[in-house]
């Protein structure tokens, strides 16, 4: 079944005089349950795609569908809808909420959709306990690492069981085992639960978990290809 | 709700030294206009009740060509036996004291001074006469039969040099236009707290005063206090007649009654000034906590949420911001009007010169009325949201992919 698809987008950018092409007419079909790695330069125009598919932005042209529904035709509370129902997000840097405990960040979504409180409770424990985080329930982020920081992110991308979650350089800001550690999670996750993960990297040790490999360049997808049997490099992980 | 106020507050507490300057402004700004609404208050009604104190009473019977600006001592301006006719108004119920005076004017003189005054005739018995009695500083009071003694006030005997036991020229004019000077001995000296009356009003006896004048059997007016001032429309009815008119404290007083409106006017004006300050103060906190947390509202936002939700976020702060600032602010304007109601505020002789038109105590007791109190609070209230609105469109206008791109 397919997740989301683009048609043909381009996303221009103007500053002042000048005018970027970050997307210059990509079209790509994203299935259920895929684990699928956008990589590329810096540039390229990977986190302007996840952007599109994240329906955070509009494409100049083209259009973006998410479970069959043209997104680009939604005002931007029908987006925001789009984003709480059917989204996830882990971004770059940790984007907790610096004064919410881990609990209380992975259950903002939950609360944005109007679950009850014991709906909401077992669910973020579940959630917690998936990312090891258990224990660190009611930490706040200040007291708690980058690796499990970017977790408690996964936790919260996972609350409303999100068609399609999408990570914009996951492990960018974290070293090797932490790093290993989350694409792990988000791979035993995705294959768990069976939610799409489109995720963008140019980290090689990264997108060797994938499934799937977009290679794009100066806003064009150069390469698509599916991998077998995916081999990510082994590292001693830290617990 | 519960939840967005905690927030709320844990984002309030972020940068909690910002946060305690924001409500301190409004605190000051609010306890400020509190203490000036109470100074006014204060001061009008002291005015008000000074002058039916002193000065007009609540009624005053007059004859109805009697014209005060002239003080006319025509024998056709004044009411003929005019005891008779206090002891019959005293008679009624409501009333608690009804006594005749006599206005006239002239001037005290000794070998190196001159001032004019304002001679009034009472009946030194009377308790409407208390106030001057009571604030005899030396000395004594007025007798009844007292044919040569005069009682002056703090300011003209401190100018003159002279006190009791002193004598003075008085001269007043009299009913057939001329002019009468007598030497009197300063019986006494009093204070009523009020210098612009004290410096300018002599009182001699009625009857001391009527013989001087050549208003013998005759007075300026009928002075009256009644217990409760709520009663002066239903005496004013009962006492009209065709050869007498009847003024009320609210006619005689309309000068302090029209500068208390305009002075309300006035200080609306001036609460919106300060208010519109303390806006200034919280408008700037909030904005700076907004693009402090652009990257958070570009989150809250790719997770889903709508602009009106972040917008009440910020709502939210800004209404515990007002409710802080508010409570400190009602706390401190409380403390300091209520030290100033105890202990007075020391303004001096602020209209000596203005004539005795509008008295004034030398102090004024603030006085804090609960609609001042409930309508600042409401106002600073509103005042607070307002202010915190713009920033809360701002924050809720951002677009989602701008705010993620925002440096943290």
């Amino acid at each position: 079944m397919e997740v989301a698809r683009v048609v043909n987008v381009t996303r221009y950018f103007k500053t002042g005089d000048v005018e970027t092409q970050a997307l210059r007419g990509v079209s790509l079909s994203i299935q259920s349950g895929e684990f699928l790695s956008l990589v590329g330069p810096s540039g390229s125009g990977k986190t302007t795609l996840l952007q599109l598919l994240g329906c955070l932005d509009r494409p100049t042209s083209g259009q973006v569908f998410i479970n069959g529904k043209d997104v680009t035709k939604l005002n931007r509370n029908q987006r925001a809808d789009m984003r709480r129902g059917t989204i996830g997000f882990i971004f770059q840097f940790f984007a907790l909420i610096p004064t919410l405990t881990a609990f209380e960040n992975v259950e903002l979504p939950l609360l944005l959709s109007n679950h009850n409180a014991a709906e909401r409770r077992a669910r973020v424990q579940a959630l917690l306990e998936s990312v090891q985080l258990g224990e660190r329930a009611h930490h706040r982020p200040d007291q708690m690492s980058g690796g499990e920081q970017q977790r408690v992110a996964i936790a919260r991308a996972l609350a409303t069981q999100p068609a399609l979650v999408l990570a914009d350089e996951p492990t960018a800001n974290l070293d090797t085992a932490n790093g290993h550690q989350v694409m792990e999670i988000m791979s035993r996750l995705n294959q768990d639960t069976g939610v799409t993960f489109v995720f963008a990297t140019h980290d090689p040790r990264v997108f060797n978990f994938a499934r799937r490999i977009v290679t794009l360049r100066d806003g064009l997808i150069v390469e698509d290809r599916l991998v077998e049997n995916p081999a990510p490099e082994p590292v001693e992980t830290s617990a | 709700m519960i939840q967005l106020f905690r927030n709320a507050l844990r984002d309030l507490g972020r940068n909690r030294r910002r946060t305690f300057f924001s409500a301190l402004a409004l605190a000051l700004g609010l306890a400020l206009l509190l203490l000036m609404a109470a100074f006014i208050s204060g001061e009008m009604d002291s005015a008000l009740d000074t002058a039916i104190r002193l000065q007009s009473g609540h009624l005053q019977v007059r004859a109805k060509t009697y014209d005060q600006s002239k003080t006319s001592l025509k024998w056709e301006d004044l009411i003929e036996n005019p005891d008779l006719i206090a002891n019959q108004i005293a008679s009624l119920a409501p009333v608690k004291v009804a006594s005749p005076r006599l206005y006239a004017t002239g001037f005290v003189s000794t070998r190196n001074y001159m001032s004019g005054v304002r001679i009034i005739g009472i009946d030194p018995l009377s308790e409407a006469n208390a106030p001057y009695r009571e604030g005899l500083l030396s000395g004594e009071f007025l007798a009844p039969d007292d044919r040569s003694g005069i009682l002056i006030g703090r300011p003209l005997a401190n100018k003159i040099g002279l006190s009791a036991g002193d004598q003075i020229q008085l001269s007043a004019n009299t009913s057939d236009g001329d002019v009468t000077e007598q030497t009197f001995t300063i019986r006494g000296i009093y204070s009523t707290q009020t210098s612009a009356f004290d410096g300018a009003v002599v009182f001699l006896p009625l009857a001391k005063a009527q013989s001087m004048t050549g208003t013998e059997n005759h007075a300026s007016t009928i002075f009256i206090l009644l217990y409760d001032k709520g009663q002066t429309g239903a005496v004013q009815e009962a006492l009209q007649s065709s050869i007498y008119k009847v003024l009320t404290w609210a006619e005689m007083n309309e000068l302090i009654i029209q500068t208390e409106d305009l002075s309300k006017g006035y200080m609306t004006l001036f609460y919106l000034i300060v208010l519109g300050i303390t806006a200034t103060v919280i408008v700037n906190t909030l904005v700076m906590s907004v693009f402090e947390r652009t990257r958070e509202i570009g989150i809250l936002a790719a997770i889903g949420m709508k602009g009106r939700r972040i917008m009440a976020m910020f709502l939210a702060e800004s209404t515990l911001l007002a409710i802080g600032g508010i409570l400190l602010g009602l706390a401190l304007g409380y403390l300091a009007s209520s030290y100033f109601a105890h202990y007075g505020f020391y303004i001096g002789d602020i209209y000596g010169s203005s004539g005795t038109d509008f008295l004034i105590n030398d102090t004024i007791y603030t006085k804090l009325t609960a609609s001042d109190a409930t309508s600042l609070t409401v106002l600073a209230f509103i005042v607070t949201l307002a202010a915190g609105l713009f920033p809360a469109i701002l924050a809720a206008r951002m677009e989602p992919v701008d705010a993620l791109r925002a440096e943290k």
